[in-house]
């Protein structure tokens, strides 16, 4: 059963196209990421599938039914946001209970509802106090909680962890990651943080410049990215690229190897360059290093190395970690 | 402010300016008040002394009751100057949401002509206003006042609200939208609540002139039983006889509503005029 399939979306605002020519699909139960760099138009696709945007051209289509038409209400769908949007007048629990009161959902089947969210998300304590009263990721779990209270067909997420600090970022990931795990229903969440995308996809969509670039599971976008944009977006810190005659490759073409793919070599080492920086993580090292006519390439190290800046380095790598791109970026 | 920045001779200095800025600005009122207070020969002998046992007298106020139905005047002032806010606030708040929320043809356009009103005077039409208002059969009734005045304030509040309208998040606007919400509830509920410091300042603009006009209020509406209370207190001032004390008395009155008025807005009137300077 497909819960959502795009057909043709385009979206413009004047003369500018955002979206252009979106074809999807997403599956019953799937969690789907839209991951690219800002201004990519993954926002703006949400909102045309949330139906806050109408689509220019094409085909919006969720549980099978065409809602170019319905009202973002009527659409099944449920929305967490960046800004939490909370109803900063209304308790937690009204704020959860709103959008079935709304439904006119009979009294004892919203409070059915609300308790089971709220407990599922341990706000229990919380669900007199104002949205004020509450720290940042209370709030946003006051946010999924209205999501999850609707029962949606379709969840989506616009970057919702964007306003969280680092270490609230990765609970509540991990509490997206449980919350699908146990509720079963598919999910879009848009990103523009490769981690995030990697580590709660069960498909990511890469968006750029309004087009999807690719899609498919983490590791196929890993392993066997499309192109020299997908490489370069995936993985962190992301792949080196430089100019393919510097290895003895061809002109115009363009090799890129992966930080964890390159190796110190103490002799005979194909790259060779000095020492620019390095970062010391404790269980992993970064070395940044400026290679003469491949510019400056990262080396990640797992463990401590004692590498002062300044020292001459000799890299190598296996020909079957690197990727190949031709002129236009394209996989070669 | 912290110790280490406080400069004592700042301190004095800006403190100075502010006093004698107050003093200044409440002088009119002050010398109004006392001379309220005393018989009419007082008054001219000496403006500036306070009421004492021999010259305090209330007989502008007496005058005032007995002359006129001020009670009266003062009920229409009230219910010209709060339904005219009702309808500025509440026509000025819709439109400024509207062109603030939504892509339309000519938005822009619309939001210029609108802000038209600014620039330019009412009182240019008022001769076109008051055969409109002739011919419709409002002259002399409290509806023509409020009428006019809910045209005078509209631009200045479409101008203000508007851009304190974009500043309301859009996130919170289609958080509703998903939830079901009409747009009329998204207004009233999640828009009107979280600009209403800037509600308070519109509010406060136009009280003042509208409650103060003579203007309008003697074109269009000057029977007795629709007179405000501006136009009232101008029966004390003749061509040839002033009665000082009533017309003292009557000015002290009419500054009370709006004195109570502005203290209950000003806490948001003040945050209001902030907010767009400071975040």
């Amino acid at each position: 059963m497909t819960a959502l399939k795009l057909t043709n979306v385009c979206k413009s605002f004047g003369a500018v196209k955002v979206l252009k020519n979106i074809d999807l699909e997403v599956e019953e139960g799937e969690f789907v990421v839209f991951v690219g760099p800002s201004g990519c138009g993954k926002s703006t696709l949400l909102r045309v599938i949330a139906g806050l945007e109408d689509a220019t051209e094409g085909t919006v289509e969720i549980d099978g039914d065409i809602v170019n038409q319905t009202p973002p209400a009527k659409r099944g769908i449920a929305m967490v946001f960046q800004s939490y949007a909370l109803y900063p007048h209304l308790t937690v629990h009204d704020n959860m209970a709103l959008a079935l009161k709304q439904e006119k959902q009979p009294k004892d089947e919203i409070a059915g509802r609300v308790d089971k969210a709220s407990k599922m998300l341990s706000l229990d304590d919380y669900l007199d106090r104002r949205p004020s009263e509450l720290s940042g990721g209370q709030r946003q779990r006051v946010a999924i909680g209205r999501a999850i209270v609707r029962e949606p067909k379709l969840f989506l997420f616009d970057e919702p962890l964007s306003n969280l600090d680092a270490a609230l970022r990765m609970n509540t990931r991990i509490e997206i990651a449980n919350l699908h795990r146990s509720l079963d229903a598919s999910m879009i969440y848009v990103t523009h943080d490769q981690t995030e995308a990697m580590t709660l996809a069960s498909k990511i969509v890469v968006l750029r410049d309004g087009m999807v670039v690719q899609v498919g599971s983490p590791m196929e976008l890993y392993n066997n990215p499309a192109n020299q944009f997908v490489a370069g977006f995936l993985g962190a810190p992301s792949m080196n690229f430089f100019p393919a005659p510097v290895v003895g490759g061809a002109d115009g073409m363009s090799v890129g190897i992966r930080p964890e793919h390159l190796r110190i070599a103490s002799k005979g080492g194909r790259l060779k360059g000095e020492v620019v920086h390095v970062e010391k993580l404790g269980g992993d090292t970064n070395v940044l290093v400026d290679v003469a006519g491949a510019g400056r390439m990262t080396l990640r190290l797992f463990g401590q190395h004692p590498i002062d800046n300044g020292a001459t380095l000799e890299m190598d790598y296996d020909d079957a970690d690197s990727f190949l791109f031709d002129a236009a970026g394209h996989r070669a | 402010m912290n110790k280490a920045r406080r400069n004592p001779f700042n301190v004095a200095a800006s403190h100075a300016i502010l006093l004698t800025y107050t003093v200044i600005a409440l002088f009119p009122v002050f010398v109004i008040l006392i001379n309220s207070f005393k018989t009419r020969k007082a008054i001219f002998r000496e403006p500036l002394a306070f009421p004492d046992a021999d010259s305090f007298s209330l007989i502008g106020y007496q005058t005032v009751m007995k002359q006129g139905d001020f009670f009266q005047y003062f009920q229409n002032s009230m219910i010209v100057t709060v339904a005219s806010l009702f309808f500025v606030l509440l026509f000025g708040a819709m439109a400024a949401f509207a062109l603030a929320e939504y892509r339309f043809k000519g938005n822009t356009l619309m939001g210029l002509y609108l802000a038209l009103g600014i620039m330019i005077p009412i009182r240019i039409g008022t001769v076109a206003i008051l055969e409109l208002m002739v011919s419709t059969g409002l002259v002399n009734t409290l509806w023509a006042l409020i009428l006019v005045y809910t045209a005078q304030g509209l631009p200045l509040a479409v101008f203000i609200l508007s851009e304190f309208m974009r500043q309301v998040s859009d996130d919170l606007k289609n958080a509703g939208r998903i939830d079901g919400l009409s747009e009329y509830t998204i207004f009233f509920r999640l828009v009107l609540p979280l600009v209403r410091p800037a509600m308070a300042t519109v509010a406060v603009f136009n009280m003042i002139p509208i409650w103060n006009d003579l203007w309008f209020p003697l074109i269009l509406a000057p029977a007795e039983e629709v007179k405000t209370l501006t136009l009232g207190s101008q029966v004390f001032i003749g061509q040839f006889v002033t009665d000082w004390n009533a017309v003292l008395s009557a000015l002290s009155m009419a500054i009370l509503p709006v004195m109570v008025l502005y203290v209950i807005f000003s806490r948001q009137l003040i945050r209001g005029i902030t907010s767009g300077a400071v975040k």
